[in-house]
């Protein structure tokens, strides 16, 4: 049990640093894990929950806002963008923001070609960013339930 | 018969010969009684007759000689007694007037023969008069000659027209035949012929200047007459003239600017002279009056002064256009020169920048490198990687703040800070190369020298660092102490100091050495840039000959001075500055210290019930905050709009979190309206933090403009969080925490 545990935290710590040096997580996400105690046990896991909803939603509307091609409204992509670069942030979704980051840029150039192919980058990162999330959480879930902690990963 | 006294003549011989003397006394009677007559008439006709009286004496005696003869008519034929009678007395008294008619002629006749001889007289007078009359005037119309002359030599500057205006007025005036000027060539041997009047010349006619005739005339300022046939006065072929007219000849001196000096009036010894020759018409028998030559004089001296005035206003207009000419060429290397030195400030400016960049990540990672674990051979190689990085580093600070201060662009960053701490801190970093070298360091600090004062800290200490490091760096041995005082204005030589009131005084540094002393004619280069003195010492101490000059042009933007003195070679020197500080009385004012910062504990670590309110409209990012801050111990709600923010603060909530990431100003209204909510109770408005995305200066000047408290930089990491929320609580306004 106890190596299974000892094998289940080391996963955990590998991956966690995996994730850091792939950089799809930063600093932010640290101190959202500080965050959590005994108070909030689930912080982070809602912060993250509602952050990947966010997501979804503001995804759909800069692709429908794109869709209406002839009078694409850019003010609107340009405002979501702006919305899903301050959740990122927050939450330390690193990739993620850096594509927020290009995104807004071609908004504010009106450069619909770039807009698309940005978009489609995003909504692909993000959807990468929640599977590897999931991952993460399932192994702390699989940690808990063997009896063992979940060791904190200094980056 | 009666016997008459007279002979009888025989009357018929005789009668024819009465008859005869009968009509010849009648006639001579007519005549004499008519000729007084016609005396007084004409007499009575002129006005003037003196001796009327003896007219009337002449009438008498021709009347009575008148009446003698025509008694005589009866005296023929035989007459009474009566008739003898009145013939005696008329005869007596004809003889009486007539005596005395005589007598008085004696007289009159020569006052009349005077009478006339005067008037011959007067007449030879007249004529005289006449004569004079015409001379006057001849002259005076030379003299009006000369006047317009001379209005017409002066009245125009080009050489040319008053050359020919002379010979044509003169020649006019005097009419004269040929009228010539002979110009001296450039050799100044030779005359030659410029200006005729009638006869054109052949070019190029010219004269050497060492002939007699011509030395004699400009021997002398008057007019000579000279031979008609010298060599200057022969100017065409002579054909068969009886008699050549008088030629007179004049000197006309040229005057050279050469001649004004500026502090002299010009001399008349010129050495120049043009030649004037005038001739008279042939076969005219006319000769030259005195007048005549005092009227070419005249006019030889106005042409030489008109000459004179021309040739300074040509030299002028000379000197204007050259002056032109100069100023324009001036102008161009003005404008070039500023754009090279723009180009220059650009290129050092980015190259600078440039430089910095790779440079500060040499630095960086040197010293991250000296961090971990190095043999001691690579340790010491790593030190001087980061030795002489730091140096360049300093090099390119300094050429950088040169060209700064050069275009005046650097300004100074002032401060409170304390100046004992300063100078011995300064001490400290250049013992260590002072006690290597053996070179004691003494400090002196006035005891009224301020402890807080405002100023540029950074500079100040970089003045006195190298003013002190050069006085290490130049010394091989005896000591330097380092002196400071507070100072009056800017006296060199003062020895009694007051602090003047006021905020503000002048500190004095005095940096003494006993070094190899400074020769007095290069203390002015030391403060030039790049300028290095010649001597072997200093030579090998390297140094880029920046230093003194950044320091003095720091010096000099604190509205101060700075001056070495030294006594000569080996006898080291005394490097002063002074500087204007102000005056600081509270202590802890220092925000912006160069000293470190002992980070501050922080006094609330526990904001347990601290009650908050956190607006965002992103909700990913209000959840973020809202856990934070609830981890810190704070209760907290959250609003996701501005109107239901209103809506909900209250006089409960600490402090209230914004977000204004989102550009525009509708976020920064919400401020506005807090404001407004808690305009009765001032005291219990919550304090306004904005969280934004970027801290640049114009979002931290909105924020203040709006009325925020503080600005802080998203995403906050806890510790921050935990310093913010302690600072905002104490002071009570916070713009770090960036």
């Amino acid at each position: 049990m106890d190596t299974l545990i000892a094998q289940l935290q080391r996963q955990f710590r590998d991956y966690t640093i995996s994730l850091y040096h792939q950089g799809f997580l930063d600093d932010q996400f640290t101190e959202l894990k500080k965050l959590q105690d005994e108070c909030s046990p689930d912080f982070v896991a809602e912060v993250v929950t509602l952050f990947f909803e966010d997501c979804e939603k503001l995804i759909s509307n800069m692709a429908r806002a794109l869709d209406q091609t002839g009078n694409v409204d850019f003010k609107l992509v340009g405002s979501s963008v702006h919305q899903l670069k301050g959740s990122s942030s927050s939450v330390g979704a690193k990739r993620v923001k850096g594509l927020c980051v290009t995104l807004k840029e071609c908004c504010d150039s009106q450069n619909y070609e770039g807009c698309v192919r940005c978009l489609q980058q995003v909504d692909i990162e993000y959807k990468t960013l929640k599977a590897k999330l999931q991952d993460l959480f399932n192994l702390e879930q699989q940690i808990v339930q063997a009896g063992g902690r979940i060791p904190q990963v200094d980056i | 018969m009666e016997v008459c006294n007279c002979i009888e003549p025989q009357w018929p011989a005789d009668e024819l010969l009465m008859k005869y003397q009968y009509i010849s006394d009648f006639f001579i009677a007519i005549a004499y009684f008519s000729i007084p007559l016609e005396l007084i008439y004409f007499v009575k006709k002129s006005a003037v007759f003196p001796y009327r009286w003896v007219l009337v004496q002449f009438g008498a005696f021709i009347v009575l000689c008148g009446a003698t003869h025509l008694i005589n008519l009866w005296t023929f034929t035989t007459h009474s007694r009566t008739v003898a009678l009145v013939m005696t007395t008329a005869k007596v008294l004809t003889a009486v007037v007539s005596c005395a008619t005589a007598l008085m002629l004696v007289h009159i006749i020569p006052d009349l023969l005077s009478v006339k001889t005067r008037e011959l007289f007067l007449k030879n007078k007249a004529a005289e008069l006449d004569r004079e009359m015409g001379l006057i005037r001849t002259q005076e119309e030379t003299g009006r000659h000369v006047r317009m002359l001379t209005h017409e030599i002066r009245s125009t500057l080009d050489r040319h027209t008053i050359l020919k205006t002379t010979l044509v007025e003169l020649g006019r005036t005097l009419a004269l035949e040929e009228c010539a000027l002979w110009m001296p060539t450039r050799t100044g041997l030779e005359l030659q012929l410029s200006y005729t009047l009638r006869h054109q010349h052949p070019v190029e006619y010219t004269v050497p200047i060492q002939l007699p005739v011509i030395n004699q005339v400009f021997g002398t300022s008057r007019a000579v007459k000279i031979s008609p046939n010298s060599p200057v006065a022969r100017l065409r072929p002579v054909s068969g003239k009886y008699m050549l007219g008088e030629v007179v000849a004049v000197r006309v001196p040229l005057l050279h600017l050469s001649n004004f000096q500026i502090n002299d009036w010009p001399e008349l010894s010129t050495k120049r002279y043009a030649l004037m020759v005038l001739m008279l018409p042939s076969d005219s028998a006319r000769q030259w009056h005195v007048h005549e030559l005092e009227l070419v004089e005249v006019v030889a001296d106005q042409v030489a002064v008109a000459l004179s005035h021309a040739a300074i206003l040509e030299e002028s207009m000379r000197a204007r256009d050259l002056l032109m000419e100069q100023n324009v060429a001036l102008d161009l290397a003005r404008r070039e020169a500023e754009t090279a030195i723009r180009a220059r400030n650009d290129f050092l400016a980015v190259m600078n920048h440039e430089m910095c960049t790779p440079m500060h990540a040499i630095i960086a990672l040197s010293s991250l490198l000296q961090e971990t674990e190095l043999t001691p051979e690579q340790r010491l190689m790593v030190e001087t990687i980061l030795k002489s990085s730091n140096l360049l580093a300093t090099l390119m600070n300094d050429v950088l703040d040169l060209s700064r201060l050069e275009d005046g662009s650097l300004q100074l960053e002032l401060g409170t800070f304390n100046l004992h701490t300063l100078f011995r801190e300064v001490l400290n970093l250049i013992k260590p190369i002072a006690v290597v070298k053996k070179l004691p360091i003494t400090l002196n600090l006035a005891p009224d020298l301020p402890e807080f004062v405002v100023g540029d800290e950074k500079r100040l200490m970089q003045i006195i660092l190298n003013i002190v490091g050069n006085a290490v760096k130049f010394s091989k041995q005896g000591s330097i102490s380092v002196t400071a005082l507070v100072t009056k204005s800017d006296t060199r030589a003062a020895d009694f100091f007051v602090v003047p009131t006021g905020s503000h005084f002048y500190l004095r540094v005095k940096v003494k050495d006993s070094g190899a002393g400074i020769n007095p004619q290069d203390i002015p280069k030391l403060f030039t840039k790049f300028a290095q003195t010649q001597s072997l010492a200093t030579r090998s101490s390297g140094g880029s000959g920046l230093g003194l000059a950044i320091s003095k042009r720091f010096v000099n933007l604190m509205e101060g001075n700075i001056w070495i003195e030294s006594d000569g070679l080996g006898k080291g020197c005394t490097a002063i500055f002074d500087v204007k500080l102000g005056i600081s009385e509270r202590p802890n004012e220092s925000k912006q210290s160069g000293i470190p910062k002992v980070p501050a504990i922080p006094r609330h670590s526990n904001f347990t019930g601290l009650k908050v309110l956190v607006m965002d409209e992103n909700g990913v990012s209000r959840m973020v905050t809202e856990g934070l801050l609830v981890h810190l111990g704070c209760e907290v709600t959250t609003v996701s709009s501005n109107e239901e923010c209103l809506g909900v603060v209250s006089h409960e909530h600490k402090v209230v979190f914004m977000d204004v990431c989102l550009p525009g100003v509708e976020n920064y209204q919400i401020a506005l309206r807090i404001h407004e909510k808690f305009t009765k109770q001032r005291h219990q408005r919550p304090l306004l933090v904005a969280l934004t995305g970027n801290t640049d200066k114009s979002t931290k000047e909105k924020c203040m403009s709006f009325g925020l408290d503080g600005v802080l930089l998203k995403p906050v990491s806890l510790d921050n969080m935990r310093d913010v929320l302690s600072d905002l609580l104490e002071c009570r306004v916070l713009y770090e925490g960036m």
